[in-house]
Parts: structure tokens; sequence; C-alpha cells
């Protein structure tokens, strides 16, 4: 040791000039925060996803319908039903159980502001884990298609499990109501019990494409996706609504789990684009935005709802700034952001506002004298009036009859 | 049949695989420094691999959590310091910023080199001393990961109440903000880049010094190359199985804190799994139980997959990490520079 | 799987025989058709679980038939991994490689998805898995064949490493071949057995949509699954005792002394991953047909790790031991999931279950260090006709030993007969 501690003290010296060289250019805070350690970095905490447009499948603009009221799930408290269940279905554990929270903690919202208010007609929620596995979503389903109080589900919540489970609840004549399921192929199967809370990749894809080209003037899009059932099936809408916007020399493919998106920058960087378009979940989306902001990258960042979440603006921070993200989920009004935020210590997430307006759907059928699951179905099935997020009335396909994307922008 | 052969030959007349070298020679430079510097991170992480195995013959999986473990330990530093999580780089000028990235290399230090001795003294010594064969080891580190992952993930945030660990990455907390300093071919280096190329040098030039020029440098070489003569000769091999597990844990907390400049969002329970595997395969690339064979693998590795991601395309980088390591396991399964700590010497 | 079920330790006597050894001796003891004879009702009991649906075993939060499915799958990978791991020493990390490719082969073939999809034109839907299954082990088997022949000249910590390395570029190929096999969208519709078509199940008795209890679609896959295992274990059992099974033995214990002794160990080796891959395979067959989809994300590095968890668990070369193992790993989790009470104490159950991959590692490091030969530790018979022999020696010198523990402690003036028979020395 003797012989090694001058020669670690020196090593020592050169390690803080390495990491001199990094502090060096370390610039001052676009907030201004002062310098002391105690300080918030500042910047992100006003940033925020805020509502832009409602956009048509031409990229055009549609004003929100504000005319109707929102369904309450509490409706007026005079409702009798036998005691019944509503079953949830999703991921609640995993890497991708923040979705499956998000469902669930915005039906418990509905089910409990119902509860309060109609003593004579209590409605319970049961969860089901599925872990976001087809194999676990097989042996959960069974389950909630036997248990004989369940008269409505709320969920798949992914794509994957809805194809591996889809037929069990079509069987059962269980209605499958899921709102977060976008993969377009969902709704050809001819189940007449799944219905879709929400507009599809189909929709959402070319309705954000024609948006970048049409309102935007984007000229040069990259389309990065991950290797998600969600972010192959949305890149590939994405693509061929972009048209000749797509440029194919900087498309790049990552993967979920991924936080070191090198390559894929340095591929873009060299393109020069106007946007950069990631289908994916915000997980790999956060640290992909600021890599790229890092490495001087100035194109748009834009991706979908798998980003919209409050996390994506958390992890990204400044990089997120100006970001677009699209959704066909509506804006979460704020009333029901207070209430969520008392309720769960939390922002509401993507698909919250959707899981509120399905379950309350659901309630307004049970307090309208539904008992059974044929007639919960019926009900869904010729359903027409306004919810939070939007209007919801469905053709016979399950998808609904109207479904428009919500452009969103990180302000 | 004729119906499949026809569509299978269709999709493979089709190449399913991509293959451009023009994006590779167009970004050669800017690839070649982003794979120096995961490079050099993968090297660090090396030799915890590649001393452990010269000492003991033993494959230490759970060295990827031990890297995990160091990015946990520089955020919690950081947290302790006064940091709190935000989108933007903090300002503290250069004096204090150096000051303290250097804490937070410490608090990465400690907490990845004293979870690494603790795992030496928890797993892995009672089975040395019933004198275990190697699979044995082998799954007890399996193990230790699953143990360490899942604390990280569930027991963790419940201990620091919420501040540490749980399913999302840990909100960054930026200390630098990356600033192009000059430009080589039309290639930008950015500050970072310099400081985590120029740092881990350092502290690979103090390993290889250490190992090779001190006494209790001579006491590793001794153990590895014949662990009864030397425990003759009065060498304490406990003690030097300690140390290695030590420097190893050490260097791995020290490119904890270089990996989470270069990716501030990457600090997650599951985070240190597949860079494990890269660092590992690293060691194997350059020969493992060889330091230097170490350093020369990660570097190589970090360059290659780079090359190989502009090549082949983006979707493909583990695949090209894996298959060098499978060749280079084939056909040469000493390394570049061949297996031995104890001949390794300047 | 009668025979060394038994987790107690406790010494039954001054011998330390626990009770798992001398249930091991009598079964040992017994004919091979009187074994079939006790054999049968147990199996038949076993068979019988999803049916009869008893309290505290049915999971609560999952359908208990569609669980067991499960276990019958794992089961299946437990004994073709232990063939490698267990009977010949190689340490596969990448095992889910097999029954990816088991998975797969299927859902090329029979899914609509898939460019090489072959039901739309000239096999039927109802036979279609039937058919491909055998297609799905000979093209594992061979997959076993193309990893293991480079890779096999490796040893120990290398090879499970390269194994390792190919379990993730299996499932990696599967992602990003996309025009294959869909990529992360996966393949779905998947063909599976149409059989025992009625008026309430016009999908027959396999097809995900009959869900009518007890006798759902799982507990029909479990079925299958179990006849699957009793079929592989005789195969298995069979190789285990002959010149094959005796060559593997000896690769594991020393490879350089087997070589020495004329065990043409490579040969040995290849044909241990060739089964091990193909019985993968047949697994992979029964998930694809069961689930009807696959993707990816399925068939990662962890599940690897947790098919090892099953073999190691149960106990490395123990064949109904590493069943066991694959039944704790698949059923354990669910047996808490969605429970709210145990035995009238109040749990949260889903909170448990999430912590499996934690209590499973602790597990793995605890028995590593104190039972490294698993819960239901291996006993080597080496000769072919050696069952009755065995026995017999054992009894004997059980016999001799306990007969020295009852004589007072000048232990020279034992009849000297004894030691003759016993072989204590």
């Amino acid at each position: 040791m003797r012989r090694s501690t001058p020669r670690l003290a020196g090593t020592a010296l050169v390690l803080a000039v390495g990491l001199a060289v990094a502090g060096c250019s370390s610039k001052s805070t676009d907030s201004g925060s002062d310098s002391s350690a105690s300080s918030t970095g500042g910047g992100s905490a006003e940033l925020s996803i805020q509502p832009l447009v409602q956009v048509d499948q031409d990229g055009t603009e549609v004003k929100a319908d504000s005319s109707g009221t929102p369904a309450n799930p509490a409706g007026d408290g005079s409702a009798t039903c036998a005691p019944v269940t509503i079953a949830m279905a999703g991921a609640l554990t995993g890497p991708n159980a923040a979705l499956g929270i998000n469902i669930l903690n915005g039906a418990t919202l509905a089910i409990d502001a119902h509860n309060a208010a109609s003593p004579d007609c209590q409605v319970s929620i049961k969860q089901f884990d599925t872990e976001g596995d087809p194999q676990k979503a097989t042996q959960v389903a069974p389950t909630i298609v036997a248990d004989t109080s369940i008269i409505g589900l709320l969920g798949p919540a992914f794509s994957g499990e809805t194809k591996a489970v889809g037929p069990v609840f079509n069987q059962a004549g269980l209605l499958s109501l899921t709102a977060s399921a976008t993969n377009p192929d969902l709704t050809k199967n001819g189940w007449n019990n799944f219905f879709r809370g929400l507009a599809n990749d189909a929709v959402q894809g070319p309705s954000v494409a024609a948006y970048l080209v049409n309102t935007l003037k984007f000229e040069k899009v990259c389309v990065v996706q991950d290797d998600s059932d969600y972010g192959v099936g949305l890149a590939e809408q994405i693509t061929t609504g972009l048209g000749d916007a797509a440029d194919s020399s900087c498309a790049a493919k990552v993967k979920t789990g991924d936080k070191d998106f090198s390559a894929a920058v340095q591929v873009i960087k060299g393109e020069e684009p106007d946007a950069v378009f990631y289908a994916g979940y915000y997980a790999e989306g956060a640290p992909f935005a600021s890599q790229l902001k890092e490495s001087g990258v100035t194109a748009a960042f834009v991706s979908a709802d798998g980003s919209n979440d409050p996390q994506f603006v958390k992890q990204a921070g400044d990089a997120a700034k100006d970001a677009y993200l699209s959704c066909p989920c509506g804006p979460a009004p704020d009333q029901f952001a207070t209430d969520y935020q008392a309720k769960f210590n939390a922002a509401p997430g993507v698909y919250s506002v959707e899981a509120y307006d399905l379950a309350t759907i659901m309630l307004l059928g049970i307090d309208s004298g539904v008992t059974d699951r044929a007639g919960l179905v019926d009900f869904v099935k010729n359903y027409d009036g306004d919810g939070l997020a939007r209007h919801y009335k469905w053709e016979s396909t399950g998808e609904l009859a109207s479904a428009l994307i919500w452009i969103y922008q990180v302000k | 049949m004729s119906s499949v052969l026809h569509a299978g030959a269709q999709v493979l007349a089709d190449p399913m695989i991509g293959f451009d070298l023009g994006a590779l020679a167009r970004n050669f430079w800017a690839l070649t420094i982003d794979g120096l510097t995961y490079g050099s991170i993968y090297a660090l992480v090396a030799v915890g691999y590649t001393l452990v195995y010269g000492v003991l013959r033993l494959i230490n999986f759970a060295h990827s959590e031990i890297f995990m473990l160091g990015m946990f330990g520089v955020y919690g530093t950081l947290l302790l310091l006064g940091f709190t999580p935000s989108g933007n780089a903090y300002n503290e000028g250069i004096p204090m910023t150096i000051l303290y990235l250097g804490i937070a290399l410490i608090g990465g230090m400690i907490v990845a080199g004293g979870s690494a001795v603790g795992l030496e003294r928890v797993a892995y010594r009672p089975l040395r001393k019933r004198g275990a064969p190697s699979l044995v080891f082998l799954i007890t580190a399996i193990g230790a990961s699953f143990v360490i992952q899942e604390f990280v993930h569930f027991v963790l945030p419940k201990l620091t109440n919420g501040k540490l660990g749980g399913v999302n990455a840990q909100q960054p907390i930026r200390l630098v903000e990356p600033v192009d300093v000059f430009s080589i071919f039309g290639a930008t280096v950015t500050n970072i880049e310099i400081a985590i190329i120029v740092s881990a040098l350092v502290l690979a030039f103090i390993t290889d010094r250490f190992i090779n020029a001190t006494k209790f440098g001579r006491g590793i070489r001794a153990v590895a190359q014949d662990p009864v003569t030397a425990t003759l000769m009065g060498v304490s091999r406990e003690r030097v199985i300690m140390l290695t597990f030590l420097i190893g844990g050490v260097l791995a907390g020290a490119a904890a804190l270089f990996y989470t400049l270069r990716v501030p969002s990457g600090i997650i329970y599951s985070g240190g799994f597949i860079l494990g595997i890269k660092a590992f395969s690293a060691a194997v690339l350059g020969g493992i139980g060889n330091l230097r064979g170490a350093l020369l693998g990660g570097l190589l590795l970090g360059v290659m997959e780079l090359y190989g991601q502009a090549v082949f395309g983006t979707e493909w980088r583990d695949v090209v990490a894996f298959v060098l390591l499978v060749l280079v396991l084939m056909f040469r399964p000493t390394g570049i520079l061949g297996e031995s700590l104890g001949r390794a010497r300047a | 799987m009668s025979s060394d079920v038994s987790t107690s330790t406790t010494a039954a006597d001054s011998l330390h025989l626990g009770l798992g050894d001398r249930l091991r001796m009598w079964w040992d003891a017994l004919p091979r058709h009187t074994q079939w004879l006790v054999g049968s009702p147990i199996i038949i009991f076993i068979a019988l679980l999803p049916v009869l649906r008893l309290p505290v075993i049915t999971t609560v939060g999952t359908d208990f038939g569609s669980v067991l499915a499960q276990f019958g799958m794992y089961a299946l990978l437990a004994i073709g991994l232990n063939v490698v791991v267990g009977q010949t020493g190689l340490l596969d990390l990448g095992y889910v490689g097999f029954y990816a490719i088991g998975a797969y082969t299927v859902g090329l073939l029979t899914s609509p998805d898939s460019p090489w999809n072959l039901t739309d034109d000239w096999l039927s839907t109802d036979w279609a898995w039937m058919a491909v299954v055998p297609i799905a082990i000979a093209v594992t088997a061979l997959s076993g064949l193309l990893l293991g022949s480079p890779t096999l000249r490796l040893r120990g910590d290398y090879l499970a490493i390269v194994t390792l390395g190919f379990g993730e570029i299996v499932r990696l190929l599967a992602d990003n071949l996309t025009e294959l096999t869909g990529g992360g969208r996966g393949l779905s519709q998947i063909a599976y057995p149409v059989a025992g078509v009625s008026e309430e199940r016009p999908n027959g008795v396999f097809s995900a949509g009959n869900t009518t209890p007890p006798l759902n679609s799982g507990a029909f896959w479990f079925w299958l699954s179990m006849v699957l295992i009793i079929i592989v274990l005789v195969i298995v059992g069979n190789l285990e005792r002959s010149r094959v099974g005796r060559s593997w033995v000896a690769i594991r214990e020393d490879e350089d002394a087997a070589e020495i002794m004329g065990v043409p160990t490579f040969k040995f080796k290849l044909w241990a991953f060739v089964i091990g891959a193909s019985i993968g395979g047949l697994s992979g067959a029964l998930y694809a047909g069961q689930v009807q989809f696959v993707v990816p994300s399925t068939f990662n590095v962890i599940n690897s790790m947790l098919f090892l968890c099953a073999v190691v668990l149960g106990g490395q070369g123990n064949k109904l031991g590493v069943i066991a193992g694959a039944f704790i790993i698949v059923y354990l989790p669910n047996f808490f999931l969605g429970r709210t009470q145990l035995f009238g104490i109040p749990i949260n159950g889903d909170e448990i279950a999430s912590y499996k991959y934690l209590f499973f590692g602790i597990a793995l490091m605890v028995l590593m260090i104190f039972r490294p030969q698993g819960l239901f530790p291996a006993r080597q018979k080496l000769l072919t006709y050696g069952r009755q022999v065995y026995v017999a020696s054992r009894r004997a010198y059980l016999a001799a030993a306990a007969l020295a523990a009852k004589t007072p402690v000048p232990a020279t003036a034992t009849p000297s007969g004894d030691d003759t028979k016993g072989g204590t020395r």
C-alpha cells in the first residue's frame, strides 16, 4: 500500500481533471435556479402535457364538443339492484403494470362515486392480474367467466392478451369493454361482446400522420418503433399514413427495456429530419427523447398514447419540451384530475379517463335494471351518450362510431 | 407443401436483415466515439468479472446487479446531498460540480464495493467452505441476482418511502449537461464523453498498476496462479478473495456513475442485467481472467456493437453482441489476449 | 410421483433415516408391476385434481385447470432440462430457446398471420396441430444438434454462457424477423386439436373457448400433457437405465475419466442435448396450442432461469423430483394470487404472489448452501438390474447398523456375521 498511495493520489487528481471537463460545460438551467445544492432544478415542474387540438383522419381540427353533459356514475342515487360485480383484467404487476393500474384506478373512482350515491345498489370491482402475459391471461379468463357474479369486464388491457383470450369471453357472452387495446384486428374476429372505448391504431396512425404532414408541414419524419405489439402496429400505420414524408433510411427499431439509443440517434442526426415519431412506451421514449436532444437533434419529437404519461415528462425533463403526444384518449377534466389525485395520490395517467367512462357506462346499465351478461352487452351495444373524454356510441363491429384523436403538447 | 416452399422462398428472397455499409461509413466517427464511451463502461464492469474469474474460476453472474446497486448508490448519494430530481441540469459551477460528482462516485463505489464483498460473504464463502462444484456457484449467483433485483424492485421503495427503487426508472438528476467540446472528422465529442473515457482509462490504469505493482496485487496474482502454493507462502487466500470482490465492486460503482452521466434515466432495477452480459462478453472477448483483456474487450465490444447496429439495423444490437460472444467462445475460447491473471504483467 | 414427494427430514430413528428415504426404499423394493399398480391410483388422483377442486388447494385468482395445464408444460420442460443439467451435468441457461422454437414452429405452420401457414390450403385446421407437433419436435431436435455440435466442446461455465446467448438470439430473431414471425405482434389463431365437439363446446374440448367448469380447456390440456409426461418419463427412464444413461452419469461425474474409460463423451453429450431439446420443443408445441398465440417476450431469459430453478429445486437428476420442482414454480405464485385469507388469517395474496422471484432467488441461494442436491435428491442406480441388489444390500446395511446401535457401548462384542453382509466398512 505504501507504494501505491502517491499513485492513487496522483490518479485521483487526473480523475478530477476528467470530471472537470464535464463540469466545465455544465450550464445554467433556463429557469435560473439558485446554486445551492438543495435547490430544485426547476423547469420540469412547470412542464406538463397540455391538450392542443382534436383531429380527424385528415389531420384537420375538430372542435371538442362540450355541449353534452358527461354521464355521471353517481346517477340520481335512487337506483336499486342486486349486488353485482364488474371485473377488471390487465397487467397490475410486472413491467407494464402502470397502464393497468391507471385503468383500475379510473374504474374504481367511478364505482366508488356510484356506491356512495346509491346505497341500494352496491357494485363491486374485482381485479384480475394478467401481468400482460398471454398465458397468464388464459389462466385468468376462465376464472372470470366462471364467476357468475361478474356481469361485465373492463379489459383485457393489452392487444396481445386480448388476442389470446378474446374467444373465451366471446363464447361466454361476457361484455369485454377495453379501455386500452388498440390493435385494429381485434374487432375483425366477429366477437359480438367486444367493444373498444377508444380509437384504434388504424385511426390514430393516419390522423397523427395527416396532422404532421398537413398542419405542421413536416416533410421528413423518422419513424422509430419498439418491439411491442403496440409499437409495431402503430409504426406501420404511421409510416403508411405519412407516405413520402416517412424516410425509410432513418427508420429505426429499438427494444423494450433499452435505455441507450446511440446508434439510432446517430443515424437520425445524420438525416436531419423535421420530426421523429416514436411508436412505443414512455419507459424508452423518455430516454430516447433526451438522448436525441443531447446529441443536438432539433427535430420535433412526436409520440403517441404509449408515451402520453406524466412519467414521460418526469423522465425526459427539458427534452420533453414541445414534444407532440397524440392519444385516442381525451384530456382529463380538472375535477376528475383533482378527485383522482386525492384518492390515489398520483396524477391520472393514460386511459384513466376511458376506464372511468367505460365503468360509468356499465354502472348506468346496472342502474337501469340490467342484471345479466347478455343484458349488459345489449345495453352497451345501444348506448349513445357523452362521457368525460368523448361521445360514446358503437358500431356493430365494436369500434366507436366516431373516434377522434387528441394531439397534446408538452409545455 | 409446395406452397410452403414457395412462401418460404418469397420471404427469404425479400431481405429480412438489412445490410447498409453506407450508414456505417457516414457516421463512422460519431459511432466510434459513442462506442468508446459505452465500451469504457463495459470495460470497467468487465474487470469485476475477470478478476473474480482469475482468482476463483467463478463466473460471478450477480456482478451485473452489483453494477445496478452502484447506480442506486450514486443516485442515493445525490439525494442525500440535497439534489431533487428534475428535468434540467443543475448549474453548480465547475468546482462544486466536480466535488458533487466526486462524492457521488465515492457513494457509488461504497455501495457497489460493499455489496460485492457482502455477496461474497453471504453467498459464496459458505459454498467455498464446502468445496461445492462450480455449477453450484453459478446457480447461487443466479439466485443472488434475482434477490438483488427484486430487493430493489419491491423492498427498497418500502424502506426509502418510495424515493428509491420500484417499477419505474428513477426520475433523473442531471448534474452535467452535455456540451460539444470539439469535433474530429465531423463528429462532435461532448464533455460527458470525454469525462467518461478519460476517467475510465485512468481507473483502468490504476487497477492495472495496483494488480501488477503492489504487494496486494502480487497476492492476487499469486492466488490466481497457484492458490495452494500462495497459501503456503503466507498469502491469505480469504483476504485476497475479498479484495478481488472489492476491486470489482468499486470499479462497477465507478462505471455506474459514468453510465448515469450518459443515460440519466437508466437507473432501474432491471438495468444491470443486459449490461452485465455485455460486460461479461467483453471479458471473454479479451480473454477472461486477463485484466488488460477485459479493457480491450470492453472497448472493442462497445465499438463493434455500434458498427453492427449501423450496418444491420438498430434492432440487431444485442444479437451482434451475443453472436460475437458465441463466435469467440467457439473459435478462441481464451479470448484475444489469452486467459491468465497470473501471467498478465507489464 | 408418489415415492419422492416428501420433504420431511426429521430423523425417524437413530439411523437418521428420513420419511423420504423409507418411502423410497419401500417403493424401490416393489416389483415393477406392483409399482404401476400403486402408482396408477395416484396418477388418477392427480389427474382428477382439476375436477375435484379440493378446497384450499384450488387456486382462487386463476383457473385451477389452466394452472395445472401450465404445470404440465413446465413439468415437461423440467424433465427435458433435467436430462441436460441433472443427468449429464451440462448447464444450459438458454433452454427457453428450445421452448420458443417448438412454439414458433407450430405458430409459423398453423397461424394465419404467418407466410408459412399451411392451414389455408391443404391442412385442415382440425388436424393441423396434431400434424405439426412431430415437425416441431423434429425442428427443435435439429436445433439442439446445430447448437450442440459446435458448442459442446466447451465446458462448465463457458457452455452456460454460450447457451444463454443462444436463448437470447432465438428470442431476438423471433422479435426481429417481423415479416416471418410478426415480431412483437406475435402469431395469433394458432391451431389446436379439435376433439370432443358437442353442443355446448362447438370448438371442441381443447379450445380456449371451452370454459364450462370444471371440464374446461385447462383440464383437457393438463390431461394431454400428463399423458405426454408419462410417455416421456418412460422413454427417459429407459434411457437412464441403458448404456446412454450410464454414460451421462459418467460424463457428469468426471468427463475426462469417462473419456479415458472409453465413453464417447461428445456423442453422448450431443444425445443429451438433442433429447433435452426435443422435449422442450414438445412443451413449446403444447404452449402454442393452448394459448393459441405466441409472442417473443414470453421466451425471455428469466424463464430459462425459472426452468433451471425447477430442476435445481426438485433435485437435479431425479426426474420425479424435477416434476415436483416444476409444480412449486408454477403453483406457488398462483396459490397466493387473489387470496384474501388463508386458514382464516387475512393475507394480501396478490402482493405475496408478486414477490415470487424474490422467494425463488432466496430459495436457490439457501438450497445451494444447505441442500445443493435439491429437495428430492437423486439416488443413483447404475446397474441395469441393480434395483433388487441395491435394496437387499441397503436393507442388510440398515439391519446391521440398527443392531450395532442397540448393542451397548462395547460394540466389538457384536456378532461378526453382520459385517460380511453389511458392507459398513
